[in-house]
C-alpha cells in the first residue's frame, strides 16, 4: 500500500472527489495560484482550473456565507479556512445558516458542505494561532465534528464528508500534515461516526482523536514497558460520537482516560465522560480522568508552550492514576 | 418590461399583469392587517415584522423574476413570500406554527421558505444572507445557467461587514446577483443618518465595480423598470447590480413597537402615508381606463376572502406532530452522494 503524508492523503481525496463529482469545488484563501497555505491543495488549480478552485479575498465571513449559499442550490462546496482559527469570523454562517438551514426549512433546504482546515497547536505560534474549537462546533445540533489522526483516515473521512449531505465541521492537525502511513489507492471510504481501536489492550483504555492519538500511542509503549496494556481508542468523530466503541473498550479495561488538545473546561472530552457514567457506571473501577491542554492562552516561549500542552508522560501519569498506581 | 406611461394604452393582456400586480399588493396589505389581529390575539407567536407601506418594491421586484430564480429575504418577508406566488393559507399557517405551514411550521414569521418556488428563507441575522445569495449566484454561474439570485435587505444591513465581503466577491466574480436594499429609513428605531456616515447608499457599489440605481419605492412602475434593467444585466452575460430601493414602513418595526413615538413622529409617517404604493398604483390605473372603483373595490373584496380564508385554514390546521422536534436536524440516514 502507498506510503503518504497526511497532507497528501487530503489531496488525494480531493483530487478524487472533484473528478468523480463536478458539483464539488474548493474555494478559501491561497487555495489555488499560491498552491495552499499548508500545500494540501497543491496542483488542483491546474488540474481542476479556476472556476473549481476558487481563490478568495481574506474575508471569511463572506466565503463562508458563499459556499453555504452553492450549497443551498445544490453544489458541494469544500470550504478551505487557512486555519480554524479565522474561522471564528465566519461562525455566524457556519452556526446560522448552514447549521440551521435544514431544520428551520422544515426540511427543504439541506447544506451539503465542507468546512476544513487545521485546527489545534502548532509550534509557538501563540494564543490566536493555537486554538481547539471542537467543542463549540460540536456543541450545535445540525453539525457533525470530523477530526482524523492518521493520512489513511484523513483520506477516507474527508471523501465520505464531501459525500455526506450535512454540513461537516472537518479539522485537520496542524502538526499532522507531515505525517506519514499507508493510504489505500482509490475508493477509501471511511464512515462519519465510527471510532476505531488504534492499539488494543486489556488494562486501561485511552480515549483521544486528532493528535492524542499520536500522543496516547506513545503513552501506551511507554505504560507496555511496565507492563500495562493499554487500548488506544480513536474516536475519529466527535459528533456523531461512537458511544458503542467507547462503552465497549471502557467495559473491558473498567478504566479509561480522555486525552484532547483543548481546554478542559466544557471540553469535548466532558461529554464522553458523561456519556460513560451516564451508561456504564457499574463497569468503572475508577475516575474517568481527562488530560487536556492548560487552561490558558497559549504562549508564545517554548518551554511556557511544552507546558501548556498535552504529552504522552501527562497521559501516562493519568492512566496510572486510573489503575491505582500513583 | 416598460413602464406604464400615463395616457398610453396598453394591450389587453399587460392590462391584467397590471391589474393583478395591485392585487398581490393588496394581498400583502390585507394579510399583513390579518397577521397583525392574530398576533394581538396570541394566535402569532414570537417576533412578527410586518410590510405595511413597502408592498410596491416586493412586488415590483418579483414581478420581473421567472421560476428557477433564487430569492432571499429579511425576517420580514411575508410580502415577498406572497409576492412569490407561496399561497397565503401556507404562509398564514406558518406564522400560525402549524403542521401545514410552508417551513413545517419550524420556522415561522422570520423563517418562511419554499424551495419548489426558489424561495431560500426568511432570514434572522441581519445582513447573513448576503453572502448566502451571492453563494446561490456562484453556483449560477459556476453551471452557466441564466438563473439569477435575488437578496432583500433592510439599510441597516449595509453597515455589516456582511454586506461589504458579500458584494465584493459578486462584483470580482460578476455574478448574477441582485442585491435589493429597501431602504425605509429606520434600522428598528436608529435613523439611517444616525447609522451610516454617508447616507447615499447606492453610491457604495462603486467601491464593488457593479451597477446602482436609485429608485422610487412607492412606484410600482419605477421599481419594476428598475428591476427589468437589473435583471437583463444579470441574465447575459451577468453582472450584479446593487438597487437602493427607497420606500417606508407604515407601521412599527415589529408588533411591539408603536407607529410612531420615539424615533419618529406621527406628522413624518402621515406625510409618508399620503404616497401609499397601493393608492398610488391603482390611481395610476384608473388614469390610464384599465381600472374603475368598482372593479377595485370588488378586488378588495376578493383579496379580503382569501385572507379570511388563509386565516381560517391555519388556524384550523393541526400543529406539527410531536416527532417533528427530532426531524431535520440531519439529513435521513443513507442519502448523500
Amino acid at each position: 500500500m502507498p506510503v503518504l503524508t497526511y497532507r497528501d492523503a487530503l489531496n488525494q481525496a480531493l483530487r478524487e472527489e472533484m473528478a468523480r463529482d463536478k458539483d464539488v469545488f474548493l474555494m478559501g484563501e491561497e487555495v489555488g495560484v499560491y498552491q495552499g497555505a499548508y500545500k494540501v491543495s497543491r496542483g488542483l488549480l491546474e488540474e481542476f482550473g479556476p472556476n473549481r478552485i476558487v481563490d478568495t479575498p481574506i474575508t471569511e465571513l463572506g466565503f463562508a456565507g458563499v459556499g453555504v449559499g452553492a450549497a443551498m442550490v445544490g453544489l458541494r462546496p469544500v470550504i478551505e479556512f487557512m486555519t480554524w482559527n479565522f474561522a471564528l469570523l465566519a461562525i455566524d454562517q457556519i452556526i446560522n445558516a448552514a447549521a440551521k438551514m435544514r431544520y428551520m426549512s422544515g426540511g427543504q433546504v439541506g447544506v451539503p458542505i465542507v468546512f476544513r482546515g487545521p485546527a489545534g497547536a502548532a509550534l509557538q505560534l501563540a494564543a490566536q494561532h493555537s486554538q481547539c474549537f471542537e467543542a463549540m462546533y460540536a456543541h450545535i445540533p445540525g453539525l457533525k465534528v470530523v477530526m482524523p489522526a492518521t493520512p489513511a483516515d484523513a483520506k477516507g473521512l474527508l471523501k465520505s464528508a464531501i459525500r455526506d449531505d450535512d454540513p461537516i465541521v472537518f479539522m485537520e492537525g496542524e502538526m499532522l500534515y507531515n505525517t506519514k502511513g499507508e493510504v489505500p489507492e482509490g475508493e477509501h471510504l471511511v464512515p462519519i461516526g465510527k471510532a476505531e481501536i488504534k492499539r488494543a489492550g486489556d488494562h486501561v483504555t485511552l480515549l483521544c482523536y486528532s493528535k492524542t492519538v499520536s500522543l496516547c500511542l506513545k503513552a501506551a509503549e511507554l505504560l507496555a514497558a511496565d507492563g500495562i496494556e493499554a487500548e488506544v481508542v480513536d474516536l475519529r468523530t466527535i459528533r456523531p460520537l461512537d458511544l458503542e466503541a467507547i462503552f465497549t473498550s471502557v467495559s473491558k479495561t473498567h478504566r479509561a482516560v480522555m486525552a484532547e488538545e483543548g481546554w478542559a473546561f466544557a471540553g469535548a472530552g466532558a461529554q464522553v465522560v458523561d456519556e460513560i457514567q451516564k451508561t456504564i457506571f457499574d463497569e468503572l473501577d475508577a475516575p474517568v480522568l481527562r488530560v487536556t491542554g492548560a487552561d490558558v492562552p497559549m504562549p508564545y516561549n517554548k518551554h511556557l508552550e511544552k507546558a501548556a500542552k498535552v504529552s504522552p508522560e501527562k497521559i501516562v501519569a493519568a492512566a496510572r492514576r486510573v489503575l491505582y498506581l500513583e | 418590461m416598460a413602464t406604464p406611461k400615463a395616457g398610453r394604452k396598453a394591450d389587453t393582456k399587460t392590462a391584467e399583469k397590471y391589474r393583478q400586480y395591485l392585487r398581490q399588493m393588496l394581498l400583502i396589505r390585507r394579510f399583513e392587517e390579518k397577521a397583525g389581529e392574530a398576533y394581538s390575539l396570541g394566535q402569532i407567536g414570537g417576533f412578527c415584522h410586518l410590510y405595511i407601506g413597502q408592498e410596491a418594491v416586493a412586488v415590483g421586484c418579483l414581478s420581473q423574476l421567472r421560476a428557477g430564480d433564487a430569492i432571499t429575504a429579511t425576517y420580514r418577508e411575508h410580502g415577498h413570500a406572497l409576492a412569490r406566488g407561496i399561497p397565503a393559507r401556507a404562509v398564514m399557517a406558518e406564522l400560525f406554527g402549524k403542521a401545514t405551514g410552508c417551513s413545517g411550521g419550524k420556522g415561522g414569521s422570520m423563517h418562511i421558505f419554499d424551495a419548489s418556488l426558489g424561495f431560500l428563507g426568511g432570514h434572522g441575522i441581519v445582513g447573513g444572507h448576503i453572502p448566502l445569495t451571492t453563494g446561490m449566484g456562484f453556483a449560477f454561474k459556476y453551471r452557466q445557467t441564466d438563473q439569477v439570485a435575488v437578496c432583500f435587505f433592510g439599510e441597516a444591513a449595509i453597515n455589516n461587514g456582511a454586506f461589504h465581503e458579500a458584494l465584493n466577491m459578486a462584483g470580482i466574480w460578476k455574478l448574477p446577483c441582485i442585491f435589493i436594499c429597501e431602504n425605509n429609513r429606520y434600522g428598528m428605531g436608529t435613523a439611517l443618518d444616525r447609522a451610516t456616515a454617508t447616507w447615499n447608499i447606492s453610491e457604495r457599489a462603486t467601491s464593488y465595480d457593479m451597477s446602482r440605481e436609485v429608485v422610487d419605492g412607492q412606484d410600482l412602475g419605477e421599481v419594476m423598470a428598475a428591476m427589468d434593467r437589473a435583471v437583463i444585466r444579470a441574465r447575459r452575460p451577468s453582472a450584479p447590480t446593487l438597487l437602493e430601493i427607497r420606500t417606508y414602513r407604515f407601521v412599527g418595526h415589529s408588533m411591539s413597537d408603536p407607529i410612531h413615538g420615539h424615533y419618529r413622529t406621527k406628522e413624518e409617517v402621515e406625510a409618508h402615508r399620503k404616497r401609499d404604493p397601493i393608492t398610488l398604483w391603482a390611481e395610476r390605473l384608473k388614469g390610464d381606463g384599465l381600472l374603475d372603483e368598482e372593479a377595485l373595490e370588488r378586488m378588495d373584496e376578493e383579496v379580503k376572502a382569501e385572507v379570511q380564508d388563509a386565516y381560517d385554514f391555519a388556524d384550523q390546521s393541526p400543529d406539527p406532530e410531536p416527532e417533528m422536534l427530532w426531524k431535520d436536524v440531519y439529513a435521513p440516514v443513507g442519502e448523500g452522494r
